[in-house]
C-alpha cells in the first residue's frame, strides 16, 4: 500500500507542472491571503513593540482623574508643587526629586515619502525629562537650553520628515526653532517625538503655568502603590496615577487589538476564495487525469492511494503558497517604516515586525485551506469509475 | 487445471443499459467459453457491445445479472478489493490510445504493476527490461510516452500489460490508432506472446485485416456470437 500510495503520489506531483497555470494560481492565491494575514500581524507586533519598548515599570505618569491621554489632562502647578513631596518618588543626583512637568502641543511637518504634512508631537519637558526615558541618549549635537527656542529631536521624526538636521532652523506654527540636538530612545514611540524646554512651549503657546502631565522615576516599581495611595488620599490632588507601561498598554492596546481584529477576519475572507481556487485546481487537476487514474484501478492500484496523492499535491501547492506568502511579506514589509496616530493625533512610526511566530501561523493557515480545498476533489480522484479507462 | 478445461466461463451474462425510461439490452442469457491459450479476434458492429464484453472479462465493470468465471472462480460479484487484487495478477489490458502515464519513462511505466506485488527494487528492474526486452523496446527505456510514437507507445503499453505475468491479455482496438505496417508489427508481437508464451489474448477490433492474426474470429451482433472460421 505505502508503495502504491508514493508512486501515486509522485505521478500526480511530476505533473504539476502540465497544469502549471492552475497550480500557479492556487500557490499564488493562498501566497495572497498570507501575505495579506502576515501584513497586518507585522503590523500589530510592530506597533506593540515600539509601544511596549516606551513604557517603563519604574517611572509613574499623573493624570487628570478620567483624563485618557495626554492630550485632555491637565495638572495645576499647586498640584506638581505637591507631588514633588510625595513618597516613592526617586532624588536624583542633587537630592532633587526626579520629576518632569510635561506640556504636549500638536505641530506638523512634511513628511520625506508623501510629501504632505503630517502631525507632530511637541513636548515640553522639565530638566529630568530625558532621564525618566530608560533608552535615552544624544545621537548628535547638545541639548536645549532652558528658556530657548532649541529643539531636540527624536531619530524617527528626522529620518521620516523634511527639516530637521542639526544646525536647521524649523519652523513649527508662528515660531522659529533651532534644531541643536538628535537623540533616540531605542526606537519607542518618544522616537517620534521633537522635545524642547517646557517654559518655552507655556510661553509660545500661551498655556500659563500649567502641565499636562508630571512623570516621575520610582525608586521601585512596587512604590506606584505608595505613590498612588498618597495621591489618592490628598483631597487637594485628583489625579490618576499609572505607570508609564500601564499607561501606554491601555492607550496601543486598542489599535494592536484593531489592526489584529481587522486583519483576521480578512485574511479568512480571503481564506475562503483561495480555498474556491484550491478546490477548483484540484478539481481540474484530478479532471485531467481521469484516465491516467482509471488505468492505475485497472491495473489494480486502490482508490486510497489515489486520495492520498490528491491531497498531498493540495497540501504541497498550498504550502508552498504559504512560505511564498510569508517570505514576500517577510522581504518587502520587515523592519519597513509605517507611522499610525498615536494618542492625541501624532505619528507614531514604528516598524512592521514579520516574527516567526506570525509566519508559522499563516503556514498553517495556508494549509488548512490546502486540506479543505482538496478533501472534495480528492475523493473525487478515489471514486473515478474504471470504465474511465476508455474516456479521450 | 489441465489443458481442456476453459479459461473464461460466462453462464447466462445479460447487460442491461437504462436510460431514461428506456431499457438498452447489450448481451441477453450469453454463454461463452473461452479456452486457455486461445487468441480471439472480437468483431462486430459499432455499438454492439464488445467494449463492454471486455470490461466484463477484465473485470472493471459487472454484469447485469449471469455470472464471470476465471479458472473456475466466479469473479463477477467479488468485493472490489478483491477484484482489483485478481486483475493485477491475472489481467493485462492493452488500450487503443495506450493510457501510459506521460510523466513516466517507458520502464517506469512498465513497472507500475510491479508496485502491487512483493518483489524487490532488483527483481522488479530485472522484469521490468525482460518485458521491455520482449517487445522490442529495450533501447527505449529511458524515454518518456511523448518522445515515443503510436507504436511504440502501444509496444511500451504491452510490456506493462505482461510483466506481471497475467494469464489473459485483453486488448480493445489496440491497432485502431496506428498504420498499417506498424499495426502488423503489433499484431506479430501479440501473435508472439499467444504462441510462445502462452497468454491467452482477447482482441477487439474493427480491421478484419487485424482480426486475421487471431486464431478464432467471433463477431457480435445483437448480443448474440457468430463464429468465423479463418478465411
Ligand atoms: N455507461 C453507459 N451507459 C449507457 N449506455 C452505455 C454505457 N456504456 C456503453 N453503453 C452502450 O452500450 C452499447 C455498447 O457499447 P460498447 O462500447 O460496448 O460498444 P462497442 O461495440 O465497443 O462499440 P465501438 O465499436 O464503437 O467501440 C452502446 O450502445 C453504448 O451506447
Ligand atoms: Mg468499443
Amino acid at each position: 500500500m505505502f508503495k502504491q500510495t508514493t508512486a501515486v503520489t509522485l505521478l500526480n506531483l511530476r505533473s504539476i507542472p502540465q497544469r502549471w497555470g492552475m497550480s500557479l494560481a492556487t500557490v499564488l492565491s493562498i501566497a495572497l491571503v498570507v501575505g495579506v494575514l502576515l501584513g497586518f500581524m507585522a503590523m500589530a507586533s510592530g506597533f506593540r513593540a515600539t509601544v511596549d519598548g516606551a513604557g517603563s515599570d519604574d517611572v509613574a505618569i499623573m493624570l487628570r482623574g478620567g483624563a485618557m491621554a495626554e492630550m485632555n489632562s491637565n495638572v495645576s502647578r499647586d498640584e506638581v508643587r505637591l507631588l514633588e513631596a510625595a513618597p516613592g518618588i526617586a532624588a536624583g543626583a542633587q537630592g532633587d526629586p526626579l520629576i518632569s512637568s510635561e506640556l504636549y502641543v500638536v505641530a506638523d511637518a512634511l513628511r520625506r515619502t508623501t510629501g504632505t504634512r503630517s502631525n507632530l508631537a511637541l513636548r515640553g519637558l522639565g530638566l529630568h525629562g530625558p532621564e525618566l526615558r530608560p533608552q535615552f541618549s544624544l545621537v548628535e549635537g547638545r541639548m536645549f537650553e532652558p528658556g530657548a527656542a532649541e529643539l531636540v529631536v527624536g531619530a524617527s521624526v528626522q529620518r521620516e520628515f523634511e527639516g530637521f538636521s542639526l544646525g536647521e532652523t524649523v519652523r513649527l506654527g508662528p515660531n522659529e526653532w533651532t534644531v541643536v540636538g538628535i537623540f533616540s530612545t531605542g526606537g519607542s514611540v518618544f522616537d517620534s517625538e521633537i522635545w524642547t524646554d517646557l517654559g518655552v512651549v507655556q510661553n509660545l503657546y500661551q498655556r500659563g503655568s500649567g502641565v499636562q502631565t508630571v512623570r516621575a522615576r520610582l525608586t521601585s516599581p512596587d512604590d506606584i502603590e505608595v505613590l498612588r495611595e498618597h495621591v489618592g488620599n490628598e483631597p487637594r490632588l485628583n489625579l490618576e496615577v499609572l505607570t508609564e507601561r500601564d499607561y501606554f498598554a491601555r492607550s496601543a492596546g486598542g489599535t494592536v487589538t484593531l489592526i489584529e481584529w481587522a486583519g483576521w477576519p480578512l485574511a479568512i475572507l480571503m481564506a475562503i476564495g483561495a480555498l474556491a481556487g484550491a478546490w477548483n485546481a484540484m478539481y481540474a487537476s484530478v479532471d485531467a487525469r481521469t484516465r491516467e487514474l482509471a488505468t492505475l484501478r485497472a491495473i489494480g492500484f486502490g482508490g486510497f492511494p489515489a486520495f492520498i496523492a490528491a491531497m498531498v499535491e493540495a497540501i504541497v501547492l498550498a504550502f508552498l503558497g504559504g512560505l511564498v506568502g510569508a517570505g514576500a511579506t517577510w522581504l518587502l514589509f520587515d523592519g519597513v517604516s509605517a507611522s499610525t496616530l498615536g494618542s492625541g493625533f501624532t505619528q507614531i512610526v514604528f516598524a512592521f515586525a514579520v516574527t516567526p511566530g506570525a509566519a508559522v501561523q499563516g503556514v498553517i493557515l495556508a494549509v488548512i485551506v490546502g486540506v479543505l480545498g482538496g478533501f472534495v476533489p480528492a475523493i473525487r480522484a478515489a471514486r473515478i469509475p474504471l470504465l474511465a479507462v476508455h474516456a479521450d | 487445471m489441465n489443458a481442456t478445461s476453459p479459461l473464461y466461463e460466462l453462464k447466462d451474462l445479460s447487460k442491461r443499459y437504462t436510460r431514461g425510461k428506456e431499457t438498452v439490452t447489450i448481451f441477453d442469457a450469453l454463454d461463452m467459453t473461452i479456452s486457455a491459450g486461445d487468441f480471439i479476434a472480437i468483431m462486430g458492429p459499432s455499438g454492439s457491445g464488445k467494449t463492454t464484453l471486455l470490461n466484463l472479462l477484465g473485470g472493471i465493470d459487472r454484469p447485469s445479472s449471469g455470472e464471470v468465471h476465471f479458472e473456475g472462480q466466479r469473479i463477477d460479484n467479488l468485493s472490489q478489493g478483491k477484484l482489483a487484487k485478481w486483475r493485477a495478477a491475472h489481467a493485462g489490458f492493452i488500450f487503443q490510445f495506450y493510457n501510459l502515464m506521460p510523466t513516466l519513462s517507458a520502464a517506469q511505466n512498465v513497472e507500475l504493476p510491479l508496485l502491487l506485488t512483493r518483489l524487490s527494487g532488483k527483481a522488479r528492474k530485472d522484469r521490468v527490461k525482460t518485458a521491455l526486452d520482449i517487445v522490442g523496446m529495450g533501447d527505449r527505456a529511458r524515454h518518456r510516452p511523448g518522445q515515443l510514437s503510436g507504436g511504440q507507445q502501444q509496444r511500451v503499453a504491452i510490456a506493462r500489460a505482461i510483466v506481471a505475468d497475467p494469464k489473459v491479455l485483453l486488448a480493445d482496438e489496440p491497432t485502431g490508432d496506428l498504420d498499417r505496417s506498424t499495426a502488423d508489427e503489433i499484431l506479430e508481437t501479440l501473435q508472439l506472446l499467444n504462441a510462445e508464451m502462452g497468454k491467452t489474448i482477447i482482441m477487439v477490433t474493427h480491421d478484419p485485416a487485424a482480426a486475421s492474426h487471431a486464431k478464432r474470429e467471433l463477431h457480435l451482433n445483437k448480443g448474440r456470437f457468430e463464429e468465423k472460421g479463418k478465411a
